[in-house]
């Protein structure tokens, strides 16, 4: 917030191109990255790893009722999707029909606007995940 | 460490007030406290208030020195603490361990939330911050629609439905009939819920709890002087806490929260007792589906039972265990950093046997359970007579 323009998210390379984590020491793959491996602490060692783009929805939801700079998105849904190496994350569904929607339905990574309506002229760009 | 009691507690009515400021809340509910513990002003020793979201709520943060300032208790250290929704347990927790250790000897603690002066939008965005902002509220996340996905899948793994889950608001509405502080003094059916519209499906307005302003306080000291002040102790029995990762995706599991389980475990290690001694609790139903999953975290109820057997009547007043007593955030509202203290105040006037209309009977042991975000922070108590 505040008069600056944020910079932080901008350069998330999670929200372009799914990148997150996996440690070498004992394998365990993290999304969005983390700097320290929760399993290995000290002894863990963090790369970069690109996440699949492909999965499943794991759970979903259909919003009725928006924080500021989405109500022109009303409704949508949003979901908890399982990629296709397990790793869970949240993202909002796009170009899906209603009725595709389901507990297991494949879904695909897409890139689109997020959100354009903060006020200050700024949009926001990242992934979401489109029904197959 | 030494054993710490409840001496007093008090609390301003919940629900939309208006005419009422952050401050006059929490005025209210402290010097109600103060009275009730019957202590003199000073002889407590220091202050710890539970509050989210005063910033974003009213512009005012810096909540640990008004208190101090308002209740005219300066120079005594005041401190704000803050778990999302669980601010208020935590300041009551944070305050036992200062009792307990031996630092301090009396001690007031207080939650408060105004909530009602800006727009729903404004709230909405306000408690969305409890969850993960870069991944989930960036992404379009309402808090509904996090417990929502819960709902949806803990449907999806037992079976169970919207109307099992609408069970939960029914009850919670009839108990807050009896409790004069309650925002809701409304019976609601099945079909009023089943037709009251989707926030974040399958969850309805009626599943949610509601926007509330509201402030609760009580006084701790330690067991060995808690007889100066009352006749009617209640002692805290145990005093846990547990984490779990921010947003809602890294968890295990979304039909259950794993830091209720430890934190619930961890209590009634504490307490050396067991999920079958606690006669009432007070769960953190923000949603419907957050009490369903409480009752089995807690341990009350098998996994994937619990919303049967709310729907079945197992957890009102006169059932195996009453849950919720106080109409829960549900009907009694939700004023967010005051609701933890609610919860141990409503623990403490069901022991003393003071909870007129919905006293549950021949209670020994009350359980509160209070829940920060998703379910990243939750902390449990166990209390009892100390007399």
């Amino acid at each position: 917030m505040g008069e600056n323009l944020p910079l932080v998210w901008r350069k998330m390379p999670e929200r372009y191109r799914l990148v997150g984590s996996k440690c070498l020491n004992c394998g365990r793959i993290y999304f969005p990255r983390r700097k320290i491996c929760p399993h290995c602490r000290r002894k863990g060692k963090i790369v970069d790893i690109k996440m699949p783009e492909k999965g499943k929805i794991y759970s979903f939801s259909e919003v009725h009722s928006a924080p500021p700079g989405f109500e022109n998105e009303l409704p949508y849904f949003v979901a908890i999707v399982e990629l296709q190496n397990g790793i869970k994350l949240f993202s909002m569904l796009a170009d899906s029909p209603r009725n595709k929607i389901r507990i297991g339905a494949p879904v695909k990574m897409v890139f689109r606007k997020i959100t354009e309506n903060d006020g200050k002229g700024i949009i926001a760009y990242g992934y979401k995940f489109k029904v197959l | 460490m030494r054993d710490v009691a409840i001496v007093g507690a008090g609390m301003t009515k919940f629900g939309e007030l208006w005419d009422k400021s952050l401050r006059e809340l929490v005025v209210e509910a402290g010097a109600k406290a103060i009275e009730d513990a019957n202590v003199e002003g000073r002889d407590i020793e220091a202050i710890f208030g539970g509050c989210m979201a005063s910033g974003a709520l009213t512009g005012q943060e810096h909540v640990g020195a008004l208190l101090a300032d308002h209740l005219g208790l300066n120079p005594i250290p005041s401190t704000r603490v803050e778990s999302a929704c669980a601010s208020g347990g935590l300041a009551l927790r944070t305050a036992y361990t200062a009792v307990a250790s031996g630092m301090y000897d009396i001690v007031a603690v207080g939650g408060v939330e105004k909530m009602t002066e800006v727009s729903t939008a404004d709230v909405t965005r306000a408690l969305g911050g409890a969850g993960d902002q870069e991944w989930e509220l960036f992404n379009g996340a309402t808090f509904p629609s996090l417990y929502a996905l819960m709902a949806r899948r803990y449907m999806f793994e037992y079976g169970a439905t919207e109307e099992q889950l609408a069970a939960v608001a029914v009850k919670n509405h009839h108990n807050a009939m009896s409790n004069p502080y309650a925002q809701y003094h409304r019976e609601i059916t099945i079909k009023d819920v089943m037709n009251s519209g989707y926030i974040a499906s399958p969850l309805k307005l009626l599943d949610c709890s509601p926007i509330t302003d509201g402030s609760a306080a009580v006084i701790l000291t330690s067991m060995d002087k808690a007889k100066e002040y009352t006749s009617k102790p209640i002692k805290i029995r145990a005093s846990a806490q547990a984490s779990d990762s921010l947003a809602l995706s890294d968890r295990k599991s979304l039909t259950s929260i794993n830091a209720a389980r430890v934190a619930a475990q961890s209590a009634f290690k504490q307490a050396g007792l067991s999920p079958k001694d606690i006669g009432m609790a007070e769960v953190h139903d923000c949603f419907s589906i957050a009490e369903i999953l409480a009752i089995e975290d807690i341990g009350f109820f098998k996994r994937g039972e619990g919303a049967r057997a709310t729907a079945e009547g197992r957890t009102a007043i006169d059932g195996e265990i009453a849950v919720n007593t106080s109409g829960g955030l549900k009907a009694c509202g939700h004023p967010v950093g005051a609701t933890g203290i609610k919860q141990a105040i409503e623990a403490v006037w069901q022991l003393r046997g003071e909870a007129s209309g919905r006293q549950v009977k021949d209670l020994e042991y009350a359980l509160t359970h209070n829940v920060g975000g998703s379910g990243a922070s939750v902390v449990v108590h166990i209390f009892e007579r100390g007399y």
